[in-house]
């Protein structure tokens, strides 16, 4: 069964394309490097393949369902541009509230873990509003995990994290993968990308460049990748 | 089960939310009585002309000071993306659009049963002498109000003027709903019962929020996702 079958997606805004004829497909337990230049269609991609947003023509099934089927989305952990946690609840609060949206058994026990993971325990009932940056940032991560989700879709990961919260982003997915978990990463930090990736994707100006296994020449040499497939 | 606990999950989370931050309460608590107070000082209260028009009026503020609350709604689950989170979650559309209508309703009515009172005082009308029946017909359209609101909340939510469109989209879609609560509201408050033509417009506001509930739980995960 595919992680993910991505199935000839094309995205128009108005006239303009913003994806034209993408189409791979994701094996469970692969981490695959989403890779492009600002404006290549990277975000536009995973918003779709996260269903948060619906393609112009083609399809996208995860775990060979629809990734709009309500139940598949259970299945899926998402870390986008924004923390996605509100700031006027608190860190407790605001994993347990997601905690229950995914229905999973013992909330309070998850929540608690998750703060434990991630360090915020000790401040478990303080408001968001008043964290520091990398507090909030520890916590969206737990938001991604809480639920333990089989296919996770990290936009950006490492950008604007601290280097805490990236040591602990690193060893949360390394811990997923080994577990078997899938992961798809859109960035344009090709170092860090590529130290965990198992495959890259390529999008060039919303069109698939390139997709395969990720080599030893593109952790020697990350420019070799948009020197090859994509613009110099 | 699962459906009724997520859309109570998502009515909890945006009451303590609000009643955290106060943001829409405030605006819209002053709003009404602002306006509830400058009115007395336009109309005379003790003529029966001000009291032919109590039930327009009261609905006139309810309605804006409705949809600054219908306002917040969406708006606030932009801050941190956190709609993309709610969207992304199994959360079926309709459970998160009935958590949050419910959110709204109990706000809006929260606001009506403090401008009743301070109605009564400002207008000199004896509300209470039709108690169950003004009950009736304020549930009945603040939940057509809160439902019609809410969709149009989550269609505004990421248009650059949404506090001036949602106004402009939700009165035209709500005026069978406020003519009827209009109609209703005005003998009422005079202390007469619902009686003779006056159930045709009860039987208006109870289809009103039937057919806009369905549509509206039909078509939300449309309007969410696109």
């Amino acid at each position: 069964m595919r992680a993910l079958a991505v199935e000839g997606v094309w995205k128009f805004y108005g006239d303009y394309p913003a994806l034209r004829e993408i189409r791979f497909d994701v094996e469970p337990g692969q981490c695959v490097a989403l890779l492009g230049r600002n404006g290549a269609g990277k975000t536009t991609l995973l918003r779709i393949l996260a269903g948060l947003a619906r393609p112009s023509k083609g399809a996208v099934k995860v775990f060979e369902k629809d990734s709009l089927d309500r139940a598949t989305r259970g299945q899926i952990g998402i870390l986008g541009h924004g923390i996605a946690i509100y700031d006027e609840l608190s860190a407790y609060e605001n994993l347990r509230l997601f905690a229950g949206l995914y229905g999973i058994e013992q909330p309070d026990k998850w929540a608690m873990h998750w703060l434990e993971r991630t360090g915020l325990e000790r401040v478990k009932d303080g408001l968001v509003r008043e964290f520091s940056r990398g507090m909030r940032q520890r916590l969206a991560v737990a938001r991604a995990f809480l639920h333990n989700p089989k296919l996770l879709m990290l936009d950006e990961p490492f950008t604007s994290l601290d280097d805490r919260a990236i040591a602990l982003l690193q060893g949360l997915l390394r811990e997923s993968l080994a577990a078997g978990g899938t992961v798809i990463m859109s960035t344009h930090q090709l170092r860090e990308a590529l130290e965990l990736a198992t495959n890259v994707v390529l999008i060039n100006r919303g069109k698939l460049a390139h997709t395969g296994a990720r080599t030893q020449e593109m952790l020697d040499d990350p420019g070799y990748l948009y020197r090859t497939y994509g613009e110099a | 089960m699962l459906f009724l606990r997520q859309t109570l999950t998502i009515a909890a989370k945006d009451l303590r939310s609000e009643l955290r931050t106060k943001e829409a309460i405030n605006a819209s608590l002053s709003f009404a009585l602002v306006i509830l107070l400058l009115f007395s000082f336009a109309f005379d209260p003790t003529a029966d002309t001000t009291r032919e028009i109590s039930g327009g009026l009261l609905w006139l503020v309810f309605a804006f000071a409705g949809a600054l609350i219908l306002n917040r709604s969406f708006a606030r689950e932009l801050e941190n993306d956190c709609l993309d989170a709610l969207i992304a979650s199994p959360v079926p559309g309709p459970a998160l659009f009935l958590g949050k209508v419910l959110a709204n309703y109990a706000l809006l009515l929260g606001i009506e049963f403090v401008c009743l009172p301070i109605f009564g005082i400002f207008y000199n009308v004896r509300w209470t002498q039709q108690l169950p029946s003004l009950a009736l017909v304020l549930l009945l359209a603040s939940w057509g109000v809160s439902v019609v609101g809410t969709v149009f909340s989550a269609l505004t939510v990421n248009m650059r003027l949404r506090e001036l469109m949602l106004p402009m989209l939700v009165y035209p879609m709500l005026i069978p709903c406020l003519m009827a609560a209009m109609q209703l509201t005005t003998p009422l408050l005079a202390g007469e019962p619902i009686q003779g033509d006056l159930y045709a417009w009860l039987r208006m506001l109870v289809g009103f929020d039937i057919i806009f509930t369905a549509l509206a739980v039909m078509l939300i995960d449309t309007v969410l996702i696109g």
